[in-house]
C-alpha cells in the first residue's frame, strides 16, 4: 500500500503548472468568454500538445504517451487552477480512450496521431447528457445512440449554441443522423465502454475541480490578508479565517477520493464506478463550498464582473453539474452500497 | 501509487483477524469508565499484551512487534471490525508513548513503556485546569524545586483527567518559572495519582459514567527523573502530544469504518417505512468513513517516506470529530422513537446509539475545540494573520 504520486507524475503536473502560469493568464480566461471567434487559442492547444498533455492516452504506436487516469489526475486539477478553457477532459481523458477501446478501422486509428500532434480535437455526446461541449471546434465527435457509437464529423451535424453560466465553456446541441458509415462499434462492448467514457469524464471534471477549488482558497487567503477594515486585515478575523478552514478541510478531504477513482479507473477494477461517482460528488461538494467561501470573504468586490474570481466560481457551478452533480453521483453509491 | 496491499500486509492482516476472532469478548464488556468496567478492561489490556497485540508499532523490546505504521492501521482496522473492546491504554500508547519515544531518556523509555503496553500502569492526562481549557498556556499549577529531595514540589488542580479516577499515573504541564513568558517557564511532569499529597475526585460525565477526574495536588512531590524534556521546555513537549492527539494516532479509520458499517446495517434493518430522506444521510456517513481512511493512507504514506505532520493534523481532528456526530445523528433518526432510549450495549437497541451519540459529541471539544483548531487551519495552514 502506497498511496503517493512518482516523482515523475509531480514533475510532469510541475511543468505544466509553469506553462499555464506563463501562457494561461486570466486575460487568456476573459477572451475564451469574447463573443466573437471560437474562445480557443490554437497556440495554447499547440503547447499542450508539445509537453505531451494532449496525447497522454494516446497509445505510443499513435505518437502518444500511453498512459492512464493516474498519470492524467494532476494534471487536469492544474488546468483548473489555471481555468484553462481548452477541451483537455473532452478530448484527453474520454474521446481518446474512447476512441482506443472502440476502433476497429484504420480509418478511426489515424484520428489518434492527430489527437496527440494537437491537430484534431474531440468531443463526446453520451446519452443522457443534454449538452455537448466544444462541439464548434471539435474534428470528431464521438455520439452514442443506444448500444452505438458513433464517429461523426463537425461538418456533417447541425449545432445549436446553448450559454453555459460559464462563458469560456461552449455548450450545444447537436442533430445528426447515425449510419453505417459513422458508426465505429455496437454491441455490448460498445456499451460498456461508453458507460467508461462517462465515468472518464465524471472523473476529469472532478480532477478539474479540485484545481479549481484550490485556487479560490488560495486568492481569497491573498485578499484577506490585504483587505483592511476595523484597522485590521480581514484575515485575522475568526469569522473569515473560519470560513476558509472549512473550505480547506472539504477540498483535503476530497483530493484523496478523486485520486483513489484515478487509481481505479487506470486499474479498471470492479469498484471504479463506485469510486468515481465518490470522487464527482466530493469534488463537486469540495469546490461549491470554496465558491461560496471566496464570494463571501471577497465581499462586495467578488460580486463585481470586472473582478476575476466570477471566471473560477462560474467554472465551479458549470462543473459541479456537468457528468452528473453530486446528489446525482450519492444516489449511484446509494445504489451501489446499500443496493 | 499502489493501493493493493502487500503480500506481508496481508498476512499480517489475517493474523491479527483470527487472533481477535478468536479473543475478542463475545458479550461486551461494561464501560471502561466505571470501576468495575476499568478493571475488565485492564485485564483485557493485559491479554493483548500477552499476545503481543497491544503496541504492535513499538520496538520488540518494549512490548511491540515493529510493525509498520501501515500495519498498524491494519490492526486497528481488524481491531474495530472485531468490535474489540475499548481501549482504556489510549491515552499512554497513543499520546504519551509519542512524546517519549521523542523526547524520553533511555532510562525513562525502559521504565515506562513496558509497564504501559501491558497494561499494569494506565495513565490519565492532566492538561486542562479550571480556568485554561482551550487556552492551554493559561495553566497555573506550579511546580517547584525541591533540591533536598532532588525533585519538585508539584500545587494546583487539574481537571477533566479521562478515567483519572481509576489511572496509576498522569502526564501534565506545571509552571516552574513564574516570571517567564506564557507559553515558556513549564515542564511536562510525569505524576504517580497513588502519592501523599494527590487527591483524586471522580466527576460524572454526560453520560453518567465517572469517566472524568479533578486531580488536586498539595506538595506533591516528583522526582527529577519524571521530568519528560528539559526544565521549562514543557510546551514544545506537550504540542509534540497535542499534535498526535489531533493527529491520526488517535482516531484511526477503523472505527469509523466499524460505525459506518453498524448504521449501514441499522438501516438495512430499519428501512422499511423509513424516511427515504435518511437514506442520503447513511450514504454520505459510509462515504466519509472511506473518504477518512483514504486521506488515512495518504498521510500514512508520507509519514513512512519521511514527513513531518504539523498543524496539518488539526483539519484531521474537524473531520474526523465532526463525522462521528453526523453519523450518531443519522442513527438516532433511523431508531425514531427507539433513539431516546439509553443504557443499552447491544448494536440491535437504541441505547448503545445515544451513548455513542454522547461520546461523539466531546470529539469536537476534547483535544483542542474544532474552533481554535479552524484558528490553527488558517494561521498555520494557509498563513492568515493571527491578529
Amino acid at each position: 500500500m502506497r498511496f503517493a504520486f512518482t516523482d515523475d507524475q509531480k514533475l510532469f503536473r510541475d511543468t505544466l503548472r509553469a506553462l499555464l502560469e506563463k501562457e494561461c493568464t486570466s486575460d487568456v480566461v476573459r477572451r475564451a468568454w469574447s463573443a466573437d471567434g471560437t474562445g480557443r487559442s490554437p497556440p495554447l492547444w499547440s503547447k499542450l500538445a508539445e509537453l505531451g498533455v494532449l496525447g497522454l492516452t494516446v497509445p505510443e504506436a499513435e505518437g502518444g504517451l500511453g498512459l492512464s487516469e493516474i498519470d492524467l489526475v494532476l494534471l487536469l486539477e492544474e488546468s483548473g487552477r489555471a481555468a484553462l478553457p481548452e477541451p483537455i477532459v473532452e478530448t484527453t481523458a474520454v474521446g481518446a480512450p474512447l476512441l482506443v477501446e472502440s476502433l476497429n478501422t484504420d480509418a478511426c486509428r489515424a484520428w489518434l496521431p492527430l489527437v496527440a500532434a494537437g491537430k484534431a480535437r474531440l468531443t463526446v455526446g453520451l446519452e443522457g447528457a443534454a449538452f455537448v461541449c466544444d462541439a464548434h471546434v471539435a474534428d470528431l465527435l464521438l455520439l452514442q445512440r443506444g448500444d452505438e457509437l458513433h464517429g461523426v464529423l463537425r461538418d456533417s451535424v447541425k449545432l445549436e449554441p446553448e450559454h453555459s453560466v460559464d462563458g469560456a465553456r461552449r455548450l450545444f446541441r447537436v442533430t445528426w443522423s447515425a449510419s453505417a458509415q459513422t458508426r465505429i462499434a455496437a454491441g455490448p462492448t460498445a456499451r460498456a465502454a461508453m458507460a467508461r467514457a462517462f465515468d472518464r469524464g465524471a472523473l476529469g471534471v472532478s480532477a478539474v475541480l479540485l484545481g479549481l477549488a484550490r485556487h479560490l482558497i488560495d486568492a481569497t487567503v491573498d485578499y484577506a490578508k490585504l483587505r483592511k477594515q476595523f484597522g485590521s486585515a480581514i484575515g485575522s478575523f475568526q469569522a473569515v479565517k473560519h470560513h476558509l478552514a472549512d473550505a480547506l478541510v472539504k477540498l483535503e478531504f476530497a483530493r484523496p477520493v478523486v485520486y483513489r477513482a484515478a487509481y481505479s479507473m487506470s486499474r479498471a477494477t470492479e469498484s471504479a464506478p463506485l469510486h468515481v461517482s465518490m470522487a464527482k460528488a466530493y469534488a463537486s461538494e469540495a469546490a461549491l463550498l470554496a465558491a461560496r467561501a471566496a464570494l463571501q470573504c471577497h465581499g462586495a468586490i467578488g460580486y463585481s464582473y470586472e473582478h476575476d474570481l466570477h471566471l473560477w466560481m462560474k467554472r465551479v457551478w458549470a462543473l459541479a453539474a456537468a457528468w452528473g452533480d453530486a446528489s446525482w453521483h450519492r444516489a449511484r453509491v446509494g445504489k451501489l452500497v446499500l443496493g | 501509487m499502489d493501493l493493493e496491499y502487500t503480500p506481508t500486509e496481508e498476512v499480517f492482516r489475517r493474523e491479527a483477524r483470527a487472533w481477535l476472532e478468536a479473543n475478542v469478548p463475545k458479550t461486551p464488556l461494561p464501560s471502561g469508565d466505571t470501576a468495575e468496567g476499568f478493571a475488565l478492561h485492564r485485564e483485557w489490556e493485559k491479554k493483548l499484551y500477552e499476545a503481543r497485540w497491544a503496541v504492535v508499532s513499538w520496538p520488540k523490546k518494549y512490548g511491540g512487534r515493529e510493525a509498520t505504521l501501515m500495519e498498524w492501521l491494519i490492526f486497528e482496522e481488524e481491531y474495530y471490525r472485531a468490535g474489540g473492546p475499548q481501549r482504556i491504554a489510549q491515552n499512554g500508547i497513543f499520546l504519551l508513548a509519542p512524546t517519549l519515544f521523542e523526547f524520553g531518556t533511555e532510562e525513562q523509555k525502559n521504565r515506562i513503556l513496558p509497564r504501559m503496553a501491558s497494561g499494569d500502569d494506565l495513565w490519565a492526562q492532566g492538561w486542562s485546569e479550571p480556568n485554561a481549557g482551550s487556552d492551554l498556556a493559561g495553566i497555573k499549577s506550579t511546580a517547584i524545586r525541591d533540591d533536598a529531595r532532588g525533585g519538585f514540589r508539584l500545587n494546583g488542580q487539574k481537571t477533566w483527567c479521562t478515567r483519572g479516577a481509576f489511572c496509576d499515573y498522569m502526564f501534565g504541564l506545571f509552571r516552574t518559572d513564574a516570571a517567564a513568558e506564557r507559553h515558556r517557564g513549564m515542564t511536562y511532569f510525569l505524576v504517580p495519582l497513588r502519592a501523599p499529597g494527590v487527591t483524586v475526585r471522580p466527576v460524572g460525565r454526560l453520560d453518567g459514567d465517572d469517566g472524568f477526574a479533578e486531580v488536586f495536588l498539595e506538595d506533591a512531590f516528583v522526582p527529577d527523573r519524571d521530568v519528560l524534556g528539559g526544565v521549562n521546555d514543557g510546551w514544545n513537549v506537550a504540542m509534540a502530544t497535542t499534535s498526535s492527539e489531533r493527529g491520526l494516532t488517535l482516531r484511526s479509520p477503523g472505527r469509523f469504518l466499524a460505525t459506518a458499517a453498524r448504521l449501514v446495517e441499522l438501516f438495512r434493518r430499519t428501512k422499511d417505512g423509513a424516511n427515504p430522506a435518511l437514506e442520503s444521510k447513511v450514504i454520505d456517513a459510509w462515504m466519509d468513513a472511506e473518504a477518512y481512511q483514504l486521506y488515512t493512507l495518504q498521510t500514512v504514506t508520507r509519514v513512512m517516506e519521511g514527513a513531518a505532520i504539523g498543524a496539518e493534523s488539526s483539519i484531521n481532528k474537524i473531520f474526523w470529530s465532526e463525522m462521528d456526530v453526523r453519523m450518531h445523528l443519522a442513527a438516532l433518526e433511523l431508531l425514531g422513537e427507539k433513539a431516546e432510549l439509553d443504557g443499552g450495549t447491544s448494536a440491535e437497541s437504541g441505547g448503545a446509539w445515544m451513548k455513542g451519540y454522547q461520546f461523539a459529541l466531546a470529539g469536537p471539544i476534547y483535544a483542542g475545540t474544532n474552533e481554535i483548531q479552524r484558528n490553527v487551519i488558517a494561521e498555520r495552514v494557509l498563513g492568515l494573520p493571527r491578529r
